[in-house]
């Protein structure tokens, strides 16, 4: 394992002490382990929180600030955080309004944040929660844990978070969040795996000329494993599994996210771009916004996601709404 | 033993702490094939932190300890495990309440209201492919057995749970995270089967080794 660690156990202790090094005018670290927005608790803003497992950065973290998240919750690597520290974010950014949770729907995710939803309406705090279940390559049925919440979640928190900023109640987030949910679907891939540095070895074994179709963002498996392919190809085997299953029609205007998995360099992440644009456009969905870097990432692994937002006249007010975060900055 | 009581639940936490921390990378290895690479080292994280706290523990109180460990659980494992694993141990201490001993039928009753608990939380049923199925086959193992004392109710739930988990290898899994990978989960060893074979067999020989 070759990383630029000090040891495996530290990563995010040491990862977080250096956001506050860098970002302290936006946020700060409460224990247990929760990074909250510097200025939280705001009174009468609904408050805004997610977390997960770390190794997706700038997931979450990197998206606490004005404008988005209120807090977010880091597990160990790729492990769901603990109901303490939802607990613990919930009640530091409750400003009287409530608190909505927007929760990736994986198993350990959800039974951790109903567990500490439970502990803090005992405490008298208003929650809600939305899952963000996006991804298609999962078959949504009762057979699976359902869809893997992906991309679609940077969406909703910068949308919801928006509508938070500018005074929207508990209710009127949380149908907001819902209808990006209901709104947005999202499909991976992978060139390489990853190492979990408490594992020390790759997740998964590839070779060269292969690829995995269908990843999720914890170097799980993907659905099927393939020859490796070109952009366009992959673009192609990637978009048309979204496009199918809203369905997205001709005349739908639509944010396109297309999404590093960690170690893709930007160049790439273009040049499927180029590709998504053209599909778009042969099906007839207008790009009205566009989002391309690396934002939901999977540590070190290759490879990208695409995720498409069915937008309505809100949903791109609220996109455009200033937002100041260390991952996310425009209008402020 | 006719009585499972404060010592032999230190005993047996130390033994499956010991043991999940010597299988870690197994467990991990497990968990890489068909989900997320973080069993053993979630557990292990976990079974550490109870350890650190067994000292402190009135072992007097069957109930106050399962709680301890189950709150510990929940605060330090995290994933699945953590909220499933934490919910069996509060189950047992709701079921132990303040008794300073279980006996044979005791320590069954608290095994079922565990075992349903997980069931409650984490939505699974039995052929999910998940610890649900080495921990069903354990607790009715052990209610059969039951009359013919503990040691032997535990014999049996032990090797009860490594048939359930090594029976569901073949099947494609229907809950967490092993269910993304449809037909190429069928095959792999479920993790969460393995760990809680290793929780009987920990049980069992803590209860033997008194």
């Amino acid at each position: 394992m070759k990383k630029l660690i000090n040891a495996p156990d530290a990563v995010v202790d040491e990862a977080l002490a250096g956001m506050v090094a860098a970002h302290g005018d936006l946020l700060r670290v409460i224990e247990p382990n929760v990074v909250v927005r510097a200025d939280a608790p705001r009174q009468g803003k609904v408050g805004i929180i997610s977390g997960g497992g770390s190794g997706h950065e700038p997931m979450h973290g990197g998206f606490v600030g004005m404008g988005m998240l209120d807090a977010a919750c880091p597990g160990a690597v790729f492990t769901s955080p603990v109901p303490d520290q939802m607990l613990a974010a919930t009640k530091a950014v409750d400003g009287g309004a409530g608190v909505l949770h927007i929760v990736k729907n994986y198993t350990g995710d959800i039974m951790n944040f109903e567990l500490a939803a439970e502990l803090a309406q005992a405490e008298g705090i208003k929650v809600a929660s939305v899952v963000i279940a996006d991804d298609v390559a999962v078959q949504d049925s009762l057979y699976t844990a359902g869809r893997r919440g992906v991309g679609g979640t940077v969406l909703a928190e910068k949308v919801v978070g928006a509508a938070a900023e500018e005074g929207q109640d508990l209710a009127a987030v949380t149908a907001l969040c819902q209808r990006v949910q209901d709104n947005v679907r999202s499909m991976g891939m992978a060139l390489t795996s990853c190492t979990v540095p408490a594992a020390g070895k790759p997740t998964f074994e590839i070779g060269d000329d292969e690829m995995e179709v269908g990843v999720g963002i914890h170097g799980e498996p993907g659905r099927e494993r393939r020859k490796l392919a070109g952009a366009d190809e992959i673009t192609e085997a990637l978009l048309t599994p979204i496009l199918d299953d809203l369905p997205f029609s001709s005349g739908d205007r639509v944010l396109a996210f297309v999404n590093g998995m960690g170690g893709t360099p930007l160049i790439e992440l273009y040049v499927v771009y180029n590709k998504v644009a053209q599909l778009c456009a042969a099906r007839g969905l207008t790009i009205e916004r566009n989002l391309i870097g690396s934002y939901i990432t999977s540590l070190e692994m290759a490879g990208c996601s695409i995720t498409i937002l069915k937008l309505d006249d809100e949903m791109t007010r609220l996109w455009d709404a200033p937002v100041n975060t260390p991952a996310l900055r425009w209008g402020a | 033993m006719s009585e499972f009581d404060g010592a032999a639940f230190v005993r047996f936490l130390r033994t499956f702490a010991d043991r999940i921390h010597e299988r870690r990378d197994e467990l991990t290895q497990l968990d890489s094939a068909i989900g997320d690479a973080d069993h053993g080292i979630n557990m292990d994280r976990g079974f550490s932190a109870v350890r650190a706290k067994l000292d402190g523990l009135d072992a007097t109180d069957l109930g106050a300890m399962a709680k301890a460990v189950g709150m510990t659980l929940i605060s330090t494992v995290g994933g699945a495990s953590g909220p499933l694993y934490g919910t069996f141990f509060l189950r047992l201490a709701t079921a132990f309440g303040d008794t300073q001993a279980a006996d044979a039928q005791g320590l069954g009753t608290a095994l079922r209201a565990g075992l349903e608990g997980v069931v409650q939380r984490g939505k699974a049923a039995l052929d999910d492919k998940t610890m649900v199925d080495a921990l069903v086959p354990a607790v009715d193992a052990y209610e059969a057995a039951a009359g013919d004392g503990i040691s032997a109710a535990l014999e049996a739930a032990a090797t009860a749970a490594a048939v359930g988990r090594d029976r569901i290898t073949p099947l494609v899994a229907r809950k967490g995270r092993a269910s993304y990978l449809g037909e190429r989960a069928a095959g792999h060893q479920d993790p969460g089967a393995t760990s809680t074979t290793i929780l009987f067999e920990s049980l069992r020989d803590a209860v033997a080794g008194s």
